[in-house]
């Protein structure tokens, strides 16, 4: 089994997760994140104090897969969301050794 | 015979609706800095406005209308005498309205009376310690607050008495409270990581529902303070609305004009201190006078805000001074400048309408109330740090004031 920890622009959200969908994943888990790659941060200025903000909101998409999967997934999550333009986010593969499903007690790629 | 045939309906109404008003000022303000402040102490800062409201909500009644608008005593301060209300009834005061029962008036007041500590919150905000903060209020709001509001408004005042112009309280609250707010954020000191890392507002809806809130009580502290439904009432509530939309439009194009876009806070804030400045002058002046004094405000605020700050390096959180005080003593000026005895018989006429005299009145109320306000803070800072401390530790103001001061949590998630 695989983990396959996408960080995403925001937007490319819905995109991602229909094309996931497409190549038959059932489930994975969202969060909201900040961060920053070689993408630039903007100023705020609040009653004349200028503040640098360098992080970015972005999302990271965690979800764990059967390894015959990986590179359907690879390929669905680049492709759906790629914009061209810096900040697009990386994808990071690791090894899993262990997945239960909680309701029945299911292990292994039958837990997935 | 009783009170009947002196009171007037109209009035009456239109004071105790104002006296509403100011109230909804208060928690007005906590939302306007709550936005302000982060997140982890959004509950201090409201806090320390409701249990203002609490606090000089009691001590009003039992002993500070008394010493606010009592019996003279040289000068200086009203006596006891009215404790617990005794004397204050439903028959006018004729020292201070003929026309609305005493009490409408003493609740009026009272409301002045609660705010004008609750603007100095936000020069300490984020480091002060709630019991210090405690006992400092009630001293401020006996020693501060009474004696000031009896030397301008109450009978026998010395600055009455010399023919002050200060409408609805741009001495009493304003100036008072800027004042001490200065010396309080120098005192207090600087926020940890002030300068180094970026300490920005956390919620700006609620800075404008605020500022939304105050604008509107604003016509309950301005208008409602000519305590009567007349002409005087409509002209302070005109030159409000003028002086602060003149005031917030300055403030909005010079950002837009010198740092490249409009902001929110800044659009706000320079309605507040428009507001703040012709509180002295709305009901002496003209409309067109205002324009030109919230146009001044917006102007002269943006400067004390952006640059004196940074020049002189202090950390007064929510600019209390810069608005508070430098528009209260600019408003208490532009009286002596724009007053104008057509607009309002009980008033004079200013510089501009050819009396100088006024002028200098108005400079001595400031220059009395700037010391008198500067003193006591003082003192009263270092006697309670010394007995009980004014300043959390280092690492309550890490942990945030809502959960050391108050073990709560403003946006915790739990119970979803």
């Amino acid at each position: 089994m695989k983990k396959i920890e996408a960080i995403i622009k925001p937007y490319k959200l819905d995109d991602v997760k229909a094309a996931l969908t497409e190549v038959g994943i059932a489930g994975m888990t969202v969060t909201e994140v900040k961060g920053f790659g070689r993408q630039k941060g903007h100023t705020e200025i609040y009653r004349g104090a200028e503040y640098t903000v360098d992080f970015l909101p972005k999302v990271k998409m965690e979800l764990v897969i059967a390894d015959n999967k990986l590179e359907a997934v690879l390929h669905a999550i680049s492709k759906s969301a790629q914009s061209g333009k810096i900040g697009d986010g990386k994808i990071f593969v690791s090894d899993i050794i262990e997945a239960v499903r909680i309701r029945t007690g299911e292990t292994g790629e039958d837990a997935i | 015979m009783g009170s009947q045939s002196l009171i007037n309906a109209g009035d009456t109404a239109f004071v105790l609706l104002g006296s509403a008003l100011v109230l909804l000022m208060t928690p007005g303000l906590a939302l306007f800095y709550g936005g302000m402040v982060r997140r982890k102490n959004v509950l201090s800062v409201m806090m320390q406005c409701f249990i203002l409201m609490c606090l000089v909500g009691v001590q009003w009644v039992l002993f500070g209308y008394s010493l606010s608008f009592g019996p003279d005593l040289g000068h200086f301060i009203g006596n006891l005498n009215w404790v617990g209300l005794a004397h204050v009834g439903m028959l006018p005061n004729p020292d201070y309205s003929a026309t609305i029962p005493a009490q409408a008036f003493m609740i009026f007041q009272a409301m002045f009376a609660v705010i004008t500590p609750a603007l100095f919150i936000g020069a300490f905000a984020e480091r002060i310690k709630f019991s210090g903060f405690f006992v400092f209020v009630l001293l401020w709001a006996v020693f501060v607050y009474d004696p000031i509001a009896h030397w301008v408004w109450g009978a026998g005042g010395w600055l009455r008495n010399m023919g002050i112009l200060d409408f609805a309280g741009g001495m009493v609250v304003h100036v008072s409270a800027g004042v001490s707010a200065l010396a309080l954020c120098l005192l207090i000191g600087k926020r940890k990581g002030f300068n180094s890392s970026p300490m920005v507002p956390h919620n700006l809806p609620f800075t404008v529902l605020g500022t939304g809130l105050l604008w509107f009580g604003w016509f309950g502290f301005n208008a409602a303070s000519a305590l009567a439904a007349n002409e005087i009432a409509v002209n302070a509530f005109v030159t409000t609305n003028t002086a602060s939309a003149a005031a917030g439009l300055t403030w909005a194009l010079i950002e837009w004009g010198f740092r490249g876009k409009p902001t929110v806070l800044g659009t706000v804030s320079g309605t507040i201190a428009g507001l703040a400045t012709i509180t002295p002058a709305c009901g002496f002046v003209g409309p067109m006078s205002a324009m030109i004094i919230g146009v001044a405000a917006g102007a002269v605020c943006y400067l004390a805000v952006t640059k004196l700050k940074a020049r002189f390096g202090y950390d007064d959180s929510l600019d209390v001074f810069g608005v508070h005080c430098v528009g209260g003593v600019l408003g208490s000026l532009a009286v002596g400048l724009f007053a104008q005895k057509a607009i309002n018989a009980a008033g004079n006429n200013g510089l501009l309408f050819g009396n100088t005299r006024q002028f200098y009145i108005q400079l001595t109320g400031v220059g009395a109330t700037l010391a008198y306000a500067l003193l006591l803070t003082f003192v009263f800072y270092i006697v309670i740090d010394k007995f009980i401390g004014m300043r959390v530790e280092e690492r309550d103001e890490e942990e945030g004031l809502d959960l050391s001061q108050h073990r709560e949590s403003a946006y915790s998630g739990e119970g979803e």
